[in-house]
């Protein structure tokens, strides 16, 4: 007989798509590649009207109301990773997002954050 | 769609303004979960990755057979302090066929720990290599299990063949200050690194 604990149902039972579907096939972004950690924010624009958005689409725009990352994002739509960075560069060619500029922009050859700010974060954690 | 616009009415002291991440390898049951979860928020996090036979990187998989995707869950960790700055803990699959993803994670990264199980000290020789080679800076952090064997942080170094700067530090990843303590000889380690 089946046990409750047996039986997947809603989000435990995976995806009813193919995780790729919802970004028609593309496994890499075109355009912007944002980083996992890059913050996106709605520009507020209205999609032009050639442009149509896919309900994933809408949704990731209606969470950068308020800035977010991709590692956000994913986790809190539960789509994979990568297919939300697919979806964010989308919607950053059609000027719905844009990308938050950091107040200590990391270094520009390394990459690597500013000083300045991981003194701020040593004082936070030291504080914690 | 109603206008998306940005949120006026959130406090700007609670808005993400600055994000930093750090990286946690290291082989599997070492016990990255545990360490991301006790000084974070863990929140589930899974990608869907294409894996193909060639090393040749695949844009689309319309019309192509024999490529499929594998998922691969990550740790996610979120700490958020004051003046809308994050830092984010990344725990990846310590397994050598997912080291594509590390370097994804590792770009712009403040920097990683090694979380390391002194009985298996010589499954982590590879991932010290990939932080070494890429000028990342690391700390290497010994969980110290019940029944193992102590070592001195000395005794590590040497085994792992450490470079002099790279700090070495013994931790209970179950413990939230033992956790907090990694993270922090890993910021004080980018600093010195940064500013040398």
């Amino acid at each position: 007989m089946e046990t409750p604990r047996e039986r997947w149902v809603g989000a435990d039972a995976g995806p009813i798509v193919r995780p790729y579907a919802v970004t028609r096939g593309r496994t890499r972004p075109r355009g912007l590649d944002v980083d996992l950690v890059t913050l996106l924010v709605a520009t507020g624009r209205t999609p032009g009207e050639r442009v149509w958005l896919s309900r994933e689409q809408r949704r990731l725009l209606e969470l950068c109301r308020r800035p977010s990352t991709p590692a956000d994002l994913a986790s809190d739509t539960d789509l994979p990773l990568r297919v939300v960075q697919i979806l964010l560069a989308d919607l950053h060619q059609y000027g719905l997002v844009e990308e938050v500029h950091q107040a200590e922009p990391a270094g520009r050859s390394t990459g690597r954050p500013d000083p300045k700010i991981l003194m701020r974060v040593l004082d936070e954690l030291r504080r914690l | 769609m109603n206008s998306a616009a940005y949120d006026p009415t959130a406090p700007a002291e609670d808005l993400p303004a600055h994000t930093l991440k750090i990286l946690v390898a290291g082989g599997f049951g070492v016990g990255k979960t545990t360490l991301v979860g006790a000084v974070s928020e863990i929140r589930p996090l899974r990608t869907e990755e294409v894996l193909t036979d060639a090393s040749v990187g695949v844009d689309d998989l319309g019309g192509v057979e024999r490529k499929t995707t594998t998922t691969v869950a990550m740790d996610f960790g979120r700490l958020t302090f004051s003046g809308g700055v994050r830092l984010y803990l990344f725990g990846t699959p310590g397994q050598e066929r997912f080291w594509f993803m590390w370097d994804q994670i590792a770009y712009g990264a403040v920097g990683a720990i090694v979380l390391v199980d002194t009985r298996r000290l010589p499954t982590s020789f590879a991932s010290i290599d990939f932080f070494e080679n890429r000028g990342i800076p690391f700390v290497v952090a010994a969980n110290v299990f019940d029944g193992a064997r102590r070592y001195t942080t000395e005794d590590i170094a040497d085994a792992l063949d450490l470079d002099p700067d790279v700090p070495v530090v013994l931790c209970d990843v179950r413990h939230y200050d033992s956790a907090k303590n990694v993270l922090i000889r890993l910021v004080e380690h980018a600093l010195q690194s940064a500013t040398a």
